[in-house]
């Protein structure tokens, strides 16, 4: 049988400042949804007589510079790829021992009459948005079934979030846990948060009132603009921790209706971080609306 | 996926080796016949009968001419793979746990139980390409680990031998002089006994499976640990996949409590593991013993285990198989 094999593609140009670890925010397919159009087709040349095929793309990077990216494939055709010569031969070889003499109805090979599928421990992609990174303190929000989960350290089944060995090392995460909880005892909204337990320790800020909570630090904040009313801190978190460590996410609501207001905060850790998540959210599409995502104002005061 | 179900033992299987072009598939079992079968449709090819005891481990020759068993009849034997030809005994005096050929096919190490007084000892003997110039003789004897050694492996570029045991002491040994070169860190180490072991494909790493309900995995070098595995059962059997990074325990509860309890509170899966996040992919049931015996196809699209009921059962991956994401 043929087969066709592909030999190793040679990135001739690549952006060498990409982390190891690829954050949503950073992947291609996002990249190409708002900002394809300005881009050069991709080009397929070849293959040519010797197999060689070659693909040019371009990208912009996360600086928003163009990048090319030239992959070199080679397409060989491969006789007998699966069986080897040998593995042919043997084929053929005859039968030893028990099995010159094995009777006809012996059976002794059947294939199950049951089909056996590998049974995931959850549903398929339920998992597949929990982030990668351990010790994302996103991981409070969504592993919220499972038990024992150290909020700290991102451990499983080892100890609680409490008990946790690497407490003291851990960035300070109070910054967004109190916040949820505020914002679950003023309303009575749902979102993806009612369902994460708040130990009662971290619900520091439940006391703290809506102005104090406004004096916070303005240090690298961001408004974002245009939220749907669905929108909840958790989600904004989701939307921005990909672009570096976030100290605060707010989302105003009302406190009449319990809706949100279409608008929020993010506090970003580090300014680049920031200034990175304007550039790439500022006018992306979230929740069938289009978000406007600026530095925040400083405050009067 | 439908696996396909190889009753050729009649007593519970030990260990499972595929050959290097994955075509062939070779068994052993607590009866006395190691069992070579076919590995796309699992035809029995032929059986190697000789063996008066349990038949532990086996390896093949990278050029799948040569099979080397060892059994409880206190000998190992090598055969001829196409003819199912006894060509050499080693007779020992205690009972043969654990074969591996070295790289090259030139070498290999044969580990010995402790049995009446004697201790537990780890052979390497010559293997001579010409049957006839072949000795028993032990080019170097390894003593010193107390219980039985119940898997030894050679290291990178054969200048090392990977011991690991009932002593749940994982030791690196100058395959040369047969000096102490490294043993596990006992903190991070494992608790019990460990039941088997399988090297990577490139041999940089390996697998170890304890009866502490964990495997872990280890630089094969440094001998540093580099991920540990836990499950909620007694691990008898580990594999890696050369294709994915995905490892599979297997096992099960005590063989003497199976009959005492129900098939589902068992665990008798094949559990899947990535290999990096540690996280549990799925798992594969089917046996309705302990697993004692996995095997990875070398192009990893299919994977064998064999049971304490007796039976292989081969699977051949299906397509989606290869794109689950965690």
């Amino acid at each position: 049988m043929a087969l066709s094999e592909t030999a190793g593609p040679v990135p001739v140009a690549h952006n060498p400042s990409q982390p190891v670890k690829l954050r949503w925010g950073e992947l291609d397919e996002d990249d190409g949804e708002d900002l394809d159009f300005l881009l050069p087709p991709r080009q397929i040349l070849g293959p040519d007589e010797n197999g060689i095929k070659k693909v040019i793309e371009y990208k912009f990077n996360e600086d928003g510079n163009k990048v090319k990216i030239t992959t070199t494939t080679r397409t060989r055709k491969l006789a007998n790829a699966r069986l080897s010569k040998r593995a042919v031969e043997r084929r053929s070889w005859a039968k030893f021992g028990d099995a010159v003499h094995e009777d006809v109805g012996s059976r002794l090979t059947m294939v199950s009459t049951e089909e056996i599928l590998l049974e995931r421990p959850r549903a398929p992609g339920s998992k597949a948005e929990e982030p990668k990174v351990a010790g994302d303190p996103l991981a409070q929000f969504q592993k919220g079934a499972v038990l024992m989960v150290c909020r700290t350290c991102g451990k499983k089944g080892d100890h609680w979030t409490s008990r946790c060995p690497y407490k003291d090392l851990a960035p300070p995460i109070e910054g967004f846990v109190d916040k949820p909880a505020a914002s679950e005892a003023a309303t009575a909204a749902s979102g993806p948060a009612k369902g994460a337990y708040v130990p009662p320790g971290m619900r520091a800020g439940a006391e703290r009132t809506g102005s104090d909570m406004r004096r916070r630090n303005d240090e690298n904040s961001v408004r974002v603009t245009n939220l749907s009313e669905d929108t909840r801190e958790p989600d904004l978190l989701e939307l921005f921790r990909p672009f570096g460590a976030v100290s605060r996410v707010y989302v105003a609501i009302d406190q009449k209706t319990g809706m949100s207001r279409g608008f929020g905060f993010v506090n970003f850790v580090n300014r680049e971080d920031a200034q990175r998540a304007i550039n790439k959210l500022n006018g992306y599409g979230y929740d069938s609306l289009i978000l406007r995502v600026e530095w925040a104002t400083p405050r009067a005061n | 996926m439908r696996p396909i179900l190889m009753k050729g033992h009649e007593r519970p299987l030990t260990f499972l080796k595929y050959n290097r072009d994955g075509d062939l598939l070779f068994s052993c079992a607590k009866d006395h016949n190691p069992t070579v079968w076919f590995a796309d449709n699992g035809e029995r090819l032929g059986t190697y009968r000789g063996h008066n005891g349990a038949v532990w481990c086996c390896d093949v020759s990278r050029d799948s001419m040569r099979l080397i068993t060892g059994s409880a009849d206190q000998t190992a034997k090598l055969w001829n793979v196409q003819t199912g030809q006894q060509l050499f005994t080693f007779n020992f005096d205690s009972p043969a746990r654990s074969v591996d050929f070295a790289v090259g096919d030139k070498l290999a190490v044969i580990t010995t139980d402790p049995f009446m007084e004697l201790s537990s000892a780890i052979h390497v003997k010559l293997i001579a390409r010409d049957t006839s110039d072949q000795t028993g003789d032990s080019i170097l004897v390894i003593k010193g680990p107390q219980g039985r050694i119940n898997r030894a492996i050679w290291g990178p570029l054969n200048k090392t031998i990977i011991s690991a045991g009932e002593d749940a002491v994982i030791r690196i040994w100058d395959s040369e002089t047969g000096k102490l070169l490294k043993e596990a860190d006992k903190e991070s180490g494992h608790k019990k006994t460990i039941t088997s072991l399988a090297k990577s494909a490139d041999g940089s790493h390996f697998l170890t499976g304890s009866l502490d309900k964990s495997a872990k995995l280890w630089d094969a070098r440094s001998l540093s640990l580099i991920k540990t595995y836990v499950t909620e059962r007694p691990v008898n059997a580990v594999a890696m996949s050369p294709l994915l990074d995905h490892v599979v325990l297997g096992g099960g509860q005590d063989a003497s409590a199976v009959t005492t309890t129900d098939h589902r509170a068992g665990k008798f899966e094949a559990k899947f593991f990535d290999k990096i996040l540690q996280e549990e992919i799925g798992g594969v049931k089917g046996h309705f013993g302990p697993i004692n015996a996995l095997a990875f196809n070398p192009d990893g699209k299919s994977f064998s285990s064999g049971g304490e009921d007796g039976y292989v059962r081969l699977h051949h991956f299906d397509p989606d198989y290869f794109n689950i994401k965690i």
